[in-house]
């Protein structure tokens, strides 16, 4: 009887985990889009198709879906100017830095652009986030 | 109401065939538009011999590694039927004088020869008109055109947004002065009977210019007009001072008569087509209504914001109607900073002159390069069919339009 209850709660308590962790997934993106519209659309569109030769698209691009989030978070936090290919394209325009966004913000935005419009990759957590600054710098100290 | 069903069902057939008709496009009554051709490439700007043969300058390569492409109509049937092309170094400007044909990289002007079949003689070895303009990316175009006397008049694009000693940050200052407008941010005139010019060759023919990818010598004034593509991004970097929907109608994107020496203000100045003020600029102590020295170039006709002027041309022909003859058409390539709100351009302007003088008035000549039913609003640019750009006339007075996302040339005619 009593095991039935612990196990009852603990059946509750994990329920309850799962909800939590789904809503707050869901707030991350909507947290991510929210800062999208103020920082990233004016260039990459609400679309997320960019601007032909001048802003780089992030629907459908192999890099924002892809697995070096290091470089991601890299790209939103010191800006990016290289004119380097992007899936055999070039682009013109300098992007902004941002530096004042935190961790947990470049995740909401970095989960909103992987999730939004024809993408569907992982979300990105606040911990891959820190770990990936962490890695940023050293690389940066060689 | 079924009845009301088939009219308009008809109503819009008849509407799209219209638009079939004229290649897409909306044109005022008794033109005509046609594809003189399809899928070329990244067509920037284009230049018509007196025989009708039309060279296309593109921004990449095309399939076969071709950035200059010759286009000729053989059966007269104003299409283009044989196509070739030669070089492999992107860029805007092509400008053809006599048998000279001039073309632009994003660093260098070239010329190359033609025989009497417009055929090119060098397109390996062409001569070196000027060569080591600065090309950091934004603003890279090095549009050209020709006065008179043969001098050449090369584009210089800032590239930087408004010259913030950190391009593109939110509330950053301005830098003073600015260093970029002593080798860029300009019109540079050079003598195009010269070889291998650099900078000190040649001449700042006129300053404070962000970007100018459209530019012609009006022949009846005898003087140089040019299109500049205002600056970006008022609300983003400055919140506090522009709203969205301040920053979706300003600067103005503005046509300038040039005079050597002029300054149209960039980047310390905007000029702000609802005020018809020359505004300090917020990064360099503007409050959106101070308004800026007055030395400072006014222009001839300012259009609404953000919708990218890509080229210019003074129409001498005489196929169009009598109010055409020289007047200026422009192309606008369509807005990406306007968002969030709806983007705009994706048109032709016609720009009336008397005497050799803007009115001031201008117009929609042709519409519809979008591509969207009864003008639905772009949202995001890559979404726009087409985007005008280049401009040129043929000799029997008709115009060509040039698109450089998908690559088309639309021929417009008139027809009495
Ligand atoms: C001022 C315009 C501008 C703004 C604002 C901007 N970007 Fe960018 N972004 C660009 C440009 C231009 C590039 C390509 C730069 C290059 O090739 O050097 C780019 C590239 C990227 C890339 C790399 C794409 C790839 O295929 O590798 C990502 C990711 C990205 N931006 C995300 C963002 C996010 C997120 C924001 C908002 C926090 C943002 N950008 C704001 C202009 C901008």
């Amino acid at each position: 009887m009593g095991n039935s209850k612990i196990r009852c709660s603990l059946f509750g308590a994990i329920i309850m985990l799962l909800f939590v962790s789904i809503k707050t997934q869901a707030q991350n993106v909507e947290n991510g889009k929210k800062i999208y519209q103020t920082k990233c659309l004016v260039c990459h569109q609400s679309d997320g198709g960019g601007v032909p030769n001048m802003n780089a698209p992030l629907d459908g691009a192999s890099n924002v879906v892809g697995n070096d989030i290091a470089r991601l978070v890299k790209i939103i936090k010191n800006g990016f100017n290289e004119r380097v290919e992007l899936d055999g394209l070039y682009y013109s325009n300098s992007m902004t830095a941002n530096p004042d966004l935190t961790p947990a913000q470049i995740s909401d935005v970095l989960s909103y652009i992987r999730t939004s419009w024809s993408n569907k990759a992982t979300k990105v957590t606040t911990v891959q986030v820190q770990q990936a600054i962490k890695g940023n710098q050293k690389t940066s100290a060689k | 109401m079924k009845k009301g069903i088939y009219l308009l069902l008809s109503i819009s057939i008849h509407f799209l065939a219209n638009a079939q008709d004229n290649a897409g496009l909306t044109l005022p009554n008794g033109f005509k538009a046609n594809l003189f051709a399809e899928n070329i490439g990244s067509a920037r700007h284009i230049a018509i011999s007196k025989n009708g043969v039309v060279f296309a300058k593109l921004n990449r390569a095309d399939k076969q590694g071709r950035t200059i492409i010759r286009l000729a109509d053989e059966n007269k049937d104003g299409v283009s039927d044989n196509i070739t092309g030669w070089a492999n170094y992107g860029g805007t400007g092509i400008y053809l004088t006599g048998n000279a044909l001039y073309a632009s990289s994003n660093e260098a002007v070239f010329k190359y020869q033609l025989n009497g079949n417009d055929e090119v003689v060098n397109p390996l070895n062409p001569i070196t008109v000027v060569s080591g303009l600065i090309s950091r990316r934004q603003h890279e175009s090095k549009s050209i055109t020709f006065d008179k006397a043969n001098n050449i008049y090369v584009n210089i694009g800032a590239y930087s947004n408004a010259c913030q000693e950190k391009d593109r940050t939110p509330g950053g200052k301005g830098m003073m002065p600015c260093p970029i407008l002593d080798s860029a941010g300009g019109i540079w005139k050079f003598d195009a009977s010269k070889e291998n010019q650099t900078y000190g060759d040649g001449k700042r023919y006129a300053t404070g210019l962000r970007n100018v990818i459209g530019l012609d010598w009006n022949p009846q004034a005898n003087k140089l007009y040019v299109a500049q593509h205002g600056r970006d991004q008022l609300n983003t970097f400055f919140p506090s001072l522009y709203t969205d929907a301040q920053n979706a109608e300003l600067p103005a994107e503005t046509f300038y008569e040039i005079n050597e020496g002029d300054n149209a203000g960039w980047p310390y100045v905007y000029y702000d087509n609802v005020q018809q003020k020359k505004i300090v600029s917020p990064e360099y102590g503007g409050d959106g209504k101070k308004e800026g020295a007055s030395d400072i170039k006014n222009p001839a006709v300012a259009f609404p914001a953000h919708m990218a002027p890509m080229g210019v041309l003074f129409y001498t022909g005489n196929q169009f109607p009598a109010k055409y003859k020289n007047g200026a058409f422009i192309t606008f390539h369509g807005s990406w900073n306007r968002a969030p709100l709806p983007q705009e351009g994706f048109f032709v302007a016609f720009v009336p002159f008397k005497n050799g003088k803007a009115t001031g008035e201008w117009e929609i000549f042709a519409n519809g390069f979008a591509g969207t039913i009864d003008g639905a609003k772009i949202t995001s640019t890559r979404n726009a069919k087409a985007r005008p750009c280049g401009l040129a006339q043929g000799p029997d007075g008709s115009i060509y339009v040039s698109d450089d996302s998908k690559g088309s040339i639309f021929k417009i005619s008139y027809q009495k």
